[in-house]
This record gives C-alpha cells, sequence and structure tokens, in this order.
C-alpha cells in the first residue's frame, strides 16, 4: 500500500457485475426489487434493461474503499446514485472504481472515490474517510 | 404522498434484529470480502432498508414508485456478528421537486445506549 497523504492516488480496481451477482446481491441484502432480476419488468417500468442496485455499487466502492485499511477502518461514506449501471443477460459489466486522498487529519483520510462504467460516471460525490 | 405531519418523527422497531456471522459472510462474499470478523462498511443496509420500510409503511410513501437517489452512512464502530440492534427511522425533510416527491429518512442501529451506525436514505418517489 502507499503512503497515504494529501494528493495520494488510490490504484484503480475493476469489479466485475453480472445477474448472477445481482440475484446474490439481491439475497444478501433483502433488496428483492425486481428491476434487478427481471428484464421484462424492467422494461415494463420505462428501463433499458436490468439495472444493478445502487447499494451494490456502493457496497463495491465500500470493498475498494476497505482495502485501503481495513473494513474496521471505514467511518463515513457517502454516495449519490447518479446513473443506473445496466446489466444485459450473459455479460460481465466492469466498474471500474479509482480514489484520491483530499485530506488527512488526525489519523483520519479523506477520499473520493470514482466509479465508472462504460466510461459514464455512475457515482456522484462518492466520498469516504476512514482511521489510517 | 407522504403524511407532511410525519417530518420529523420518529419510529423505532419494537423488536430487536440480531447480525449472524453467516448474514455478514453472505454479504462479504458478494463483494469478494474476506475478512468476515467485521461487516463490510454498507452492511447496515441489509438492516435498515427493511426497518425503515416496516417503520414508514402506513406514511403515504409509495415504495413501488422509489429509487434510490443518494445514501450516506456514519459508522461509529464496525457491526459484528452477535450485535442486536433497534432501530429507529426518523424521516428528516420532505420535499416535491418537478412533482418528484424527495424524501431523506435516517435510520440509527442502536445496540442499547449506544449508536452503532447511523445512515441516511434519500429517496425519490416518481410522479
Amino acid at each position: 500500500m502507499s503512503r497515504i497523504e494529501i494528493g495520494t492516488e488510490l490504484a484503480p480496481k475493476t469489479f466485475k457485475i453480472n445477474r448472477e451477482l445481482l440475484i446474490d446481491y439481491a439475497n444478501a441484502s433483502g433488496d428483492q426489487n425486481p428491476i434487478h432480476q427481471d428484464e421484462a419488468f424492467a422494461k415494463s417500468v420505462g428501463l433499458p434493461d436490468v439495472i444493478a442496485h445502487g447499494m451494490l455499487t456502493m457496497a463495491l466502492a465500500g470493498k475498494y474503499l476497505s482495502e485501503v485499511s481495513g473494513s474496521q477502518s471505514v467511518l463515513e461514506f457517502s454516495a449519490k446514485f447518479i446513473k443506473p449501471v445496466v446489466v444485459p443477460a450473459g455479460v460481465d459489466v466492469s466498474l471500474i472504481i479509482s480514489g484520491k486522498v483530499t485530506d488527512v487529519t488526525e489519523g483520519v483520510a479523506k477520499i473520493d472515490l470514482l466509479a465508472m462504467c462504460n466510461e459514464v460516471k455512475v457515482l456522484g460525490m462518492a466520498k469516504g474517510a476512514i482511521k489510517i | 404522498m407522504l403524511n407532511p405531519d410525519l417530518v420529523g418523527r420518529t419510529f423505532t422497531s419494537a423488536d430487536s434484529v440480531t447480525v449472524t456471522k453467516e448474514a455478514i459472510q453472505k454479504f462479504a462474499e458478494v463483494i469478494g470480502e474476506k475478512n468476515i470478523d467485521v461487516a463490510p462498511p454498507t452492511f447496515a443496509i441489509s438492516i435498515t432498508l427493511e426497518q425503515s420500510q416496516s417503520l414508514l409503511q402506513d406514511s403515504g410513501l409509495d415504495w413501488s414508485r422509489v429509487v434510490h437517489g443518494d445514501q450516506k452512512f456514519e459508522i461509529k464502530r464496525p457491526i459484528v456478528a452477535g450485535d442486536q440492534f433497534h432501530c429507529s427511522s426518523t424521516i428528516e425533510s420532505a420535499r416535491n421537486v418537478a412533482g418528484n416527491e424527495i424524501v431523506t429518512v435516517r435510520s440509527d442501529l442502536n445496540s442499547g445506549s449506544d449508536l452503532v451506525v447511523s445512515t441516511w436514505s434519500t429517496l425519490v418517489v416518481r410522479a
């Protein structure tokens, strides 16, 4: 792990999202909304296809944040869901997360996260605070 | 349409929720987290989403039209297996923007008198 100081850029990481992962997340989180599993239903409510749970994208960004100094170190985490992650059948969609340290004060680092999918930013104002 | 009288009100669950090792493991596996000594940072949503939905089911909020707008967590200490939580949900604000209702719900997970995790969910109820 590189030194954590203001301006440190954290190495990007790619997460694969597919239909199977959406079912696993639905079962793990209890969010069984059919827009995340049922293509016909998703299209019937005007979506292009099945979309990932915003909270799955955020959970993966949380995993990225945890890799800096462990899950137990995360103090704050917030994000806006600005674009859906569309997950067509039989496709692994790549979610690329990267981060930059914006502040380090009294053992707490603030990190801005960037979450990109098909070159579109899917989380807005994604920020974490971690103990280092 | 959310009943405006409910803004600022707090609803507390009667029953507690116990966090199991299996629940943490299942959540961790999805995101590729190998450490299950503590729950992943967003694990609290698996408790607060359902709790706040049941606490607010009589609020007039149409959950079938709800889209998640944003989400925030404040974690005082990590959640661990064996934690027993009472959940309190408060409708912090409700406003109408271009016909869509935007509602912010705060949910606190308390273990005894200790606040462990607070979550804020902004929900957009599509017109």
